[in-house]
């Protein structure tokens, strides 16, 4: 490991972590241009950070230790995330580390802290915020599962560099088995970011929040750490989309020549994403909460049916 | 030549039948049609007597003793059935049940439908068989909910969506077969033809064909109205008109059974096992069984007869699984003569209910005294297609059971038992239909029921005595099927 | 290493298997017409990239027959009569989707299995699809078999002509031709029964539910 590789990892991460934001603003922007209206426009997400670490916290009396950790602890999990994707050069020091098993784990880890955090008050919201990610969570987790199962069955391996590897710069192959994977995922990441049509990010109605439910506590300083890392969690499962469906572009292991290059691949795709992204929010109506099971069981279900193709294809 | 005058012959009677279906004289041209259709075959089978096989237009048609014996009796029994239903039809629409543009869809679909049967017979092609059997299926269809009734509606959407299925089964399983015989035979298109593929058919890959068969058998096998596949069947016989419940009973299960026979010969070739015959066996012994357990629960008298014919389905199916030449000269003489009586019954069921006015078998009492021709036709009919002595269907039966004796024992008991069932489920519902009390008068006119009398007759010679050429006939057949 | 023609037709085949699924799910029978539409435009594309690339010249026709078929004429017609039944917006209840779903999965297990001893006897580029065609006609059955209204069942039915049609370019580069054009004729006769069907449904019944019809049966 050459200090070469750990400051493109450390500039890598900042990256990620500094733009995410601005990923979620584009999202909204294009939602709201969708929609006729005139939007907040891309920094807007920053403004709100900014204002939100300005104010003053106000805590609960029955908060434990828990609640005020919880923030913290959301925030380093989804950076950990993050700066294990491979999203401009495919050698990252970090990555042999953890694997895309891992990935998973971390992002449960994430989520067992904001549930437990959102029950510690007590709130009835708050619990009941807790019950449906979990009702989501056990759904979505075994579909990204599959998902990454059947990337790693084309590539031998579940290191996610390896996998990107293989399908970025080995020679041109059309897998039909990701064309359901990709589908599966694309549902998963609905799911998982509480995007339209599981859940809904911009409003409070009681009948239908899920993730809103879990933070209505959250002020100040901790409700800015959560917001940010729920814009890292966008941005590091779009950038695992990327990777795993489309890798092109990205810079082979040590050559940096090719970083600017991927650089502005990245933004190319990313934008492209965002605005995919807002136009399927548009496009479709918030499902009710009880026919989440089965839009989760729908995307098992695909990524099984990409496991399958798999093996009557492309063996 | 004689070849397309039997098929040409129904096919132009159908467009001409939807052209002037309305006409006064329809059902004469309807007879007339099917009377040419019956002559012409007569000469082919003359013909293929004296020459022996044939085939015509580029291989496409191919007759030989099987297919040929075959076509005689469809187009007789088609003949038969057209002079009982131009009676029975007018009633019908002095009744009013009946629209004269229903009428003309009738008579233009009989003609069709016998079109597709016999091209279904005479064809080499086995991807065309499969879509005149499909063919066959459509041309009934409309016939079967002529009535508009919301059980009639309801039964043809069965057959339809039921045999639809099946049908779509038997075209995987020819895809299959294609796709065997292409690798042996070349994929420039005589790769389905049967005369080639019985060429080669030892040559064909096992695997695929055994895969092909069970696709095959499921497929026509619903047609034929095997258990469990034949929901449809008591139902489409029971609501629809009862010339197409005759024609269906007698003539479209047979063709499905034939094209069954002839996936079999291919496989047993490729195979050299018993499999193919003891898959039809295993489906033929059940539906005997299953069929005869449901006959004491009928109360419609056409469903009645629909099971009866299910039992006997299975009966042939059976007798084609064991093979050998004694079971299949049986299951060809049991397809004849079934075909016969069972036309015969539904003729004198059809006047039957059709005077009383209900197909309930409670409400038909005392034939004999009301219409005597109709009563006793019933009655002898009811004993041939029970397999009482002299009838043919005794002759038939019990070759099938000594063949099945000496070579499947366990399966005697069944046979036995699902024949005893079902000869005192149906004696005790027809007796009293023949013979019981009744309030109603006697008729002034009685029914002309010659089309009857005369199936009934032959089955009747059929059992007493086979003249040596057709039983030398049915042995060339039973040779080919093997 | 497969060629990319094969490649291409293996997306191909995913694809139709991916509306298969489509279709057993979807409750509109709107959308349901136009995902069979997008199923025979599928089958319609692979057919002629496997006629291209093997020069076979019948499959042109066989792929312009499926064009007219089923991308133009029977979903057309399938438009106007939902629009003359007036039930263009008609939702259906259906049981439990995962479980369909799940069945479905076992299905293209099944389907997968029993093709594969077959489809290593085959010589053709794109045999392994042979398993894919096999899975959405029995998709395509099971559709058949859930549905309780009666133009669902009709395009189950087409479906599974679908995935039959897709075996036999599969295994073997399709049927001869003029064994497809009497399948064509016959699929075309059938839709044009269903359709006399359905008024007649509608007529007798005052609606196009199959669960009306559940008279005739043994008691």
């Amino acid at each position: 490991m050459n200090p070469t590789d750990i400051a493109f990892q450390l500039a890598q991460n900042t990256l990620v972590v500094l733009a995410a934001p601005l990923l979620m603003g584009w999202v909204n922007q294009c939602r709201a241009w969708m929609q006729n209206r005139t939007g907040p426009g891309i920094l807007q997400p920053y403004r709100g950070l900014v204002k939100l670490l300005h104010k003053d916290a106000v805590l609960a009396h029955d908060a434990s230790p828990l609640f005020r950790a919880t923030p913290y602890i959301l925030f380093v999990c989804m950076w950990l995330a993050a700066s294990l994707v491979p999203v401009l050069a495919i050698d990252l020091p970090l990555a042999p580390a953890v694997d895309v098993i891992a990935l998973v784990g971390i992002f449960a880890l994430a989520r067992v802290f904001i549930s437990l955090a959102a029950m510690d008050i007590g709130t009835s919201f708050g619990t009941l915020g807790a019950r449906r990610e979990m009702l989501v969570a056990f759904l979505a987790e075994p579909a990204m599962l599959m998902v990454f199962f059947t990337a790693s069955l084309i590539s031998h391996s579940t290191s996610l560099p390896t996998i990107v590897e293989a399908l970025a710069h080995k020679e041109f192959v059309l897998y039909p088995s990701l064309a359901f994977a990709s589908v599966a995922f694309l549902m998963v990441l609905l799911a998982e970011n509480a995007r339209i049509p599981v859940d809904n990010p911009s409003t409070h109605l009681e009948l239908t929040m899920i993730h809103e439910a879990m933070i209505l506590e959250y002020s100040a300083r901790h409700l800015a750490l959560i917001e940010w890392a729920s814009s890292i969690k966008l941005m590091a499962y779009v950038t695992i989309g990327i990777a795993l469906f489309f890798p092109w572009g990205i810079a082979e292991a040590g050559n940096w020549a090719a970083v600017p290059y991927a650089l502005f691949v990245l933004v190319l795709k990313l934008t492209a994403a965002g605005f995919g992204l807002a136009l399927l929010e548009t496009l479709s109506a918030k499902m009710r909460i009880f026919r989440a099971p089965e839009f989760l069981g729908t995307a098992f279900l695909l990524a099984v049916l990409g496991m399958l193709v798999h093996f009557l294809l492309e063996v | 030549m004689e070849i397309f005058a039997v098929l040409g012959i129904p096919l132009i009677g159908g467009i001409l039948l939807a052209l002037f279906g309305c006409r006064r004289w329809a059902p004469e041209l309807n007879s007339a049609a099917s009377f040419a259709t019956f002559a012409a075959s007569a000469a082919l089978t003359a013909k293929v007597i004296s020459d022996g096989p044939m085939l015509a237009w580029n291989e496409q048609f191919f007759v030989d003793p099987f297919n040929v014996f075959l076509v005689a009796l469809t187009a007789f029994v088609g003949f038969t059935t057209s002079l009982f239903s131009r009676p029975y039809m007018r009633i019908e629409q002095h009744h009013g049940k009946l629209s004269i543009n229903q009428l003309r869809l009738y008579y233009s679909m009989y003609q069709l439908f016998t079109f597709t049967m016999l091209l279904a017979l005479l064809t080499n092609n086995m991807g065309i068989l499969w879509v005149a059997m499909e063919a066959a299926t459509l041309t009934t269809v409309l016939l079967v909910s002529l009535y508009r009734t919301p059980a009639s509606i309801e039964a043809a959407w069965k057959y339809f969506i039921l045999c639809g299925v099946g049908i779509a089964q038997a075209l995987f399983g020819t895809i299959l077969l294609y796709f065997a015989a292409e690798k042996v035979l070349g994929a420039d298109g005589t790769a389905l033809l049967w005369t080639h593929l019985d060429t080669v058919k030892d040559q064909l890959e096992p695997t695929v064909l055994s895969l092909a068969f069970v696709f095959l058998l499921v497929g026509y096998g619903t047609k034929v109205g095997l258990a469990p596949l034949h929901n449809w069947l008591p139902d489409a016989h029971a609501e629809g008109p009862t010339p197409i419940s005759a024609v269906l009973s007698g003539l479209l299960l047979n063709v499905a059974l034939y094209a069954v026979v002839r996936s079999k010969v291919l496989v047993d070739g490729a195979l050299g096992t018993e499999f193919a015959g003891n898959l039809m066996m295993g489906f033929g012994l059940l539906s005997v069984v299953m069929a005869a357990f449901f006959l004491s629960r009928q109360k419609d008298i056409k469903r009645l007869f629909a099971y009866s014919s299910i039992e006997h389905m299975g009966l042939m199916t059976f007798a084609f699984g064991m093979g050998g030449p004694v079971a299949t000269f049986a299951g060809l003489l049991h397809m004849t003569v079934h075909c016969l009586t069972k036309s015969a019954i539904f003729f004198a069921v059809g006047h039957a209910s059709q005077k009383a006015g209900t197909q309930l078998i409670d409400g038909i009492r005392g034939l004999i005294k009301t219409t005597p021709t109709v009563g006793w036709g019933l009655a002898l009919g009811s004993l041939a297609i029970l397999g009482m002595p002299p009838f043919g269907v005794f002759a038939s039966e019990f070759l099938i059971l000594t063949t099945a004796m000496h070579t499947h024992p366990w399966a005697t008991p069944f046979l036995l038992v699902a024949l005893g069932v079902a000869f005192a489920a149906v004696f005790s519902k027809v007796q009293p239909m023949v013979f019981g009390e009744t309030t109603e008068q006697r008729l002034p006119h009685p029914p002309a029921l010659i089309p009857v009398f005369v199936h009934l007759g032959l089955v009747l010679m059929l059992g007493l005595y086979i003249p040596p050429y057709l039983a030398d006939w049915y042995r060339q057949a039973a040779a080919l099927i093997g | 290493m497969i060629p990319f023609s094969a490649q291409l037709v293996n997306l191909f085949a995913a694809l139709l298997l991916l509306i298969a699924f489509a279709m057993l799910s979807q409750r509109r029978i709107l959308s349901l017409i136009n995902l069979f539409a997008m199923q025979g435009l599928v089958l319609s594309v692979s057919t002629l990239i496997v006629g291209l690339t093997t020069q076979q010249h019948h499959l042109y026709y066989s792929a312009a027959l499926t064009l007219v078929l089923k991308v133009i004429f029977l979903p057309w017609l399938l438009h106007r009569l939902i629009r003359k039944l007036n039930v263009k917006w008609d939702v259906e209840t259906m049981f439990n989707i995962p479980s369909t779903m799940l069945i479905g999965i076992v299905l293209v297990v099944f389907a997968f299995n029993l093709a594969l001893p077959i489809s290593q006897l085959s010589g053709t580029i794109i045999r392994s699809t042979l398993g894919i065609a096999m899975a959405s006609v029995l998709l395509s059955f099971l559709m058949m078999i859930t549905r309780r209204k009666a133009v669902p069942q009709v395009i189950g039915f087409l479906a599974m002509e679908n995935g039959l049609f897709f075996a036999a370019t599969s295994a073997t580069y399709g049927m001869p031709m003029v064994v497809e054009l009497g399948i064509a004729l016959d699929v075309l006769v059938g839709a044009f029964i269903f359709g006399i069907f359905f008024f007649h449904i509608r007529e007798t019944f005052d609606s196009l539910d199959i669960k009306h019809m559940e008279r005739l049966k043994e008691d």
